[in-house]
């Protein structure tokens, strides 16, 4: 068992993080890799990136949108409670050098998965211009540890509630033209990091993107989380979850993400239903 | 005895859930013998001098001493009998391919049917679940000693059962969420009840195995990394489970799996109950390609998730079909059918990146290849299309590169597989060794249960004498 030792809510209801005790995970965990969560006997192995990690506490941190019926399972989870299982570190960890100048642009969750490699890039003596993106201010996750790890930091939000109002691709493109990046680094939904891999591909600029396919086992064994790259078949858990984002088949990968859609809804609609039914019971009683 | 003697010519059959039945439940398809079945079958035996079916079972099991003792109904005596040399005797019973093993040894084979060796086995560990009083094997004084096992596969189970026994402290590592490895999930439920599994399993920790699930080593803990820890020896058996595709358009469709996600999803994550929450695409028109024992496992579970039909397609004849004989007819009695001398060429998909259909063309069968068998040649323009919406690729598997990368000092082969001694199972790192499929490339259970068997003695001499 794996015990939650401190639970907040990023989002009300909608983003979670969940500090999670896992020593041996914490002490080898590198920015980049991954873990595997299933919270209960029944339940189904979920993977989400490590937000961060502390080897003395021995601790991970993951942060979840609540999407579906396994991660509303996850949000019901509070300090004290426990997940069955928790394996990792997953994938390989992201390259860490000193590039130069590093672009890091993350949009939704994946800020919190975009969070320990923009500390390792900005520790490596890179200097560090973070893009943040979000539908409104109250969505745009860890805001001041990425804006105090950053050289220059550019939030952006769909509303214009917090910083620019516009895309992240639009704070990108006038970077490329004013301060060129030797490394750009996008972390969010897969049609930000295709966008992104879009403006940088002209200027040849290296483009890291993290995928986030559907997994089993997340060790290799099964392929569930095959993407093509370059025209080859890689497996997501093992060869990544990182690749060259000029590379990657993204139309491919939106397509593999769909194949549950249909049981995934049903799955949450049932369990909307059980816990509705059970919350007027609770209300009754 | 005046009845037995008529009978000794052919075995006693073990009954069965009738197909029509059972292609639609996950319960186990062979019922297993009556005490009156295996006592009558067990008389069957002549009890040679020098029993052939010893030598032909990878772990020497007293197989003569527990059907003796089965024939005269001392059947806590003949379960003890088979633990002394194997562990896992309700698995073994249950997957071995005997006929090529101890019953294709058995001088009885010659003129009728063999002993039902497995079977026999099979029941003895079924009347111990059900009847027997919990005593556990006698254990030899600890010896201080510490022994990692990484992998809880047949391979790794029988490493820890035989070095618990020897005294030594022994601790698995396991990277999934279960014990088991392909027992768990690989192997379906219809074939090899997963309670009995745990329950092989229990006894193991009853004997003082600590078992840590949820452990990658090679990522959360490397080999090195275990020996500096204080483990004074490592038995690496983490088996072949990286699927191989077959490289042709179309393989990344939405339904196209690989055996092993198929088997995962539906053996160990329990996909085909509603109570559980990992889905499966649910096949109409399922097409199974490869002719091995997994492609029935698959064939046959997508019958039972309710599959209107359930096709293997494989590129060679039924003679060279690498699947045992007993589960091909088992597959086939369910309504699995057989496409042979087929091979698929492309699947398709409508714009949404669903499977819809699947080319394959017809192949002739030209001159032996290297395995021996003949090589199958595809037969210009015999083309032809099928609906299909799941495809399961059961091509075969290779090493896991995972742990392997991660630790240099283990020599590999070409195809990734470890270096090992085939006579003890030593590795070339010092204080390693390896076995099973991750040294032989994907084999059988009792193969990897022999090669542990070898590793295990060898680490005992070790541990008591030196490298």
């Amino acid at each position: 068992m794996f015990t939650i030792v401190r639970r907040e809510e990023l989002v009300p209801s909608s983003v979670i993080l969940h500090e999670i005790e896992a020593p041996r995970i914490a002490r080898k965990a590198k920015p980049g890799q991954f873990v595997i969560l299933k919270a209960t006997e029944t339940g189904e192995r979920i993977p989400l990136t490590m937000a961060d990690t502390d080897a003395d506490a021995g601790t991970v941190t993951v942060i979840f949108m609540v999407v579906g019926k396994s991660t509303s399972l996850f949000a019901t989870l509070y300090e004290g409670d426990a997940y069955s299982d928790l394996i990792g570190p997953l994938g390989r960890p992201t390259d860490i050098e000193k590039v130069g100048h590093v672009v890091c642009v993350g949009g939704g969750t994946g800020i919190a998965v975009l969070h320990p490699i923009a500390r390792a890039m900005k520790k490596a003596g890179n200097r560090v211009t973070t893009i943040l993106g979000a539908r409104n201010v109250d969505f745009m996750i860890l805001k001041e540890k990425m804006n105090a790890l950053s050289d220059t930091f550019i939030p952006m939000s769909d509303d214009g509630s917090t910083g620019r109002q516009g895309f992240v691709t639009d704070a990108l493109k006038e970077i490329l033209i004013t301060d060129k990046p030797d490394l750009v680094v996008a972390i969010g939904p897969v049609p930000m990091m295709k966008a992104v891999s879009e403006l940088t591909r002209t200027d040849g600029i290296h483009t890291l993107v993290s995928l986030n396919p559907v997994m089993v086992d997340g060790t290799g064994m099964c392929g569930g989380c095959r993407v093509t790259v370059g025209d080859q078949t890689k497996f997501a858990c093992v060869d990544g979850p990182e690749f060259d984002g000029h590379k990657v088949d993204f139309d491919g990968l939106s397509q593999r993400l769909q194949a549950y859609r249909k049981v995934e809804t049903e799955a949450m609609e049932d369990h909307r239903c059980r816990m509705e039914a059970q919350a007027r019971k609770i209300e009754q009683a | 005895m005046q009845e037995t003697k008529k009978t000794t010519k052919e075995r006693h059959p073990m009954p069965e859930q009738p197909p029509e039945l059972r292609r639609h439940n996950f319960l186990e398809v062979p019922l297993g013998y009556t005490e009156e079945m295996a006592r009558a079958e067990a008389s069957r035996c002549i009890q040679c001098k020098t029993p052939q079916c010893v030598l032909g079972c990878p772990v020497a099991v007293p197989i003569p001493a527990y059907i003796k003792a089965i024939a005269e109904g001392r059947f806590a005596e003949g379960i003890r009998a088979i633990w002394e040399k194997n562990a896992l005797p309700a698995v073994c019973g249950r997957v071995c391919p005997q006929e090529i093993q101890c019953e294709g040894r058995c001088i009885l084979g010659k003129k009728g049917s063999p002993v039902a060796i497995g079977h026999l086995e099979r029941f003895l560990a079924d009347w111990e679940r059900a009847n027997g009083d919990g005593s556990l094997p006698a254990k030899e004084a600890p010896t201080g000693k510490k022994v990692a096992v990484v992998g809880s596969g047949p391979a790794g189970l029988t490493v820890a059962g035989d070095l618990v026994l020897k005294g030594h402290d022994v601790t698995i590592f396991e990277a999934f969420h279960k014990p088991g490895g392909v027992l768990v999930y690989g192997i379906p439920e219809f074939r090899l009840p997963k309670a009995i599994v745990e329950a092989e399993v229990k006894t193991l920790e009853q004997l003082g195995v600590t078992i840590a699930c949820n452990t990658v080593v090679g990522r959360a803990v490397d080999v090195s990394e275990l020996l500096e820890e204080g483990f004074d020896a490592v038995f690496v058996g983490v088996g072949a489970g990286l699927p191989r595709f077959m490289n042709i358009p179309g393989e990344n469709l939405i339904g196209v799996y690989s055996a092993n996600e198929y088997l995962t999803r539906a053996n160990l994550m329990k996909a085909y109950d509603p109570l559980y929450d990992t889905p499966m695409v649910p096949g109409r028109n399922v097409v199974v390609v490869g002719g091995g024992n997994v492609a029935m496992d698959a064939a046959r579970t997508a019958l039972r998730m309710g599959a209107e039909s359930s096709k293997i397609v494989y590129r060679r004849s039924r003679e060279e079909m690498p699947a045992r004989v007993e589960e091909a007819h088992h597959a086939e009695e369910e309504g699995v059918e057989f496409l042979l001398l087929s091979s698929p060429l492309h699947f398709d998909g409508s714009s949404d990146g669903r499977l819809t259909s699947v080319t394959c063309e017809r192949m002739t069968l030209g001159e032996p290849d290297t395995s021996g068998r003949r090589r199958p040649v595809p037969l210009e323009g015999s083309e032809f299309t099928m609906d299909c919406d799941l495809a399961i690729i059961a091509v075969g598997s290779g090493a896991n590169p995972l742990l392997t990368s991660s630790e240099p000092s283990i020599r590999l082969n070409r195809w990734g597989n470890i270096e090992a001694d085939p006579e003890n199972g030593k590795t070339f790192m010092r204080g390693v060794w390896a076995g099973g499929d991750i040294v032989t490339g994907a084999a059988t259970v009792i193969l990897a249960m022999g090669a542990g068997r070898k590793a295990a003695d060898s680490i005992h001499d070790y541990l008591t004498r030196g490298w």
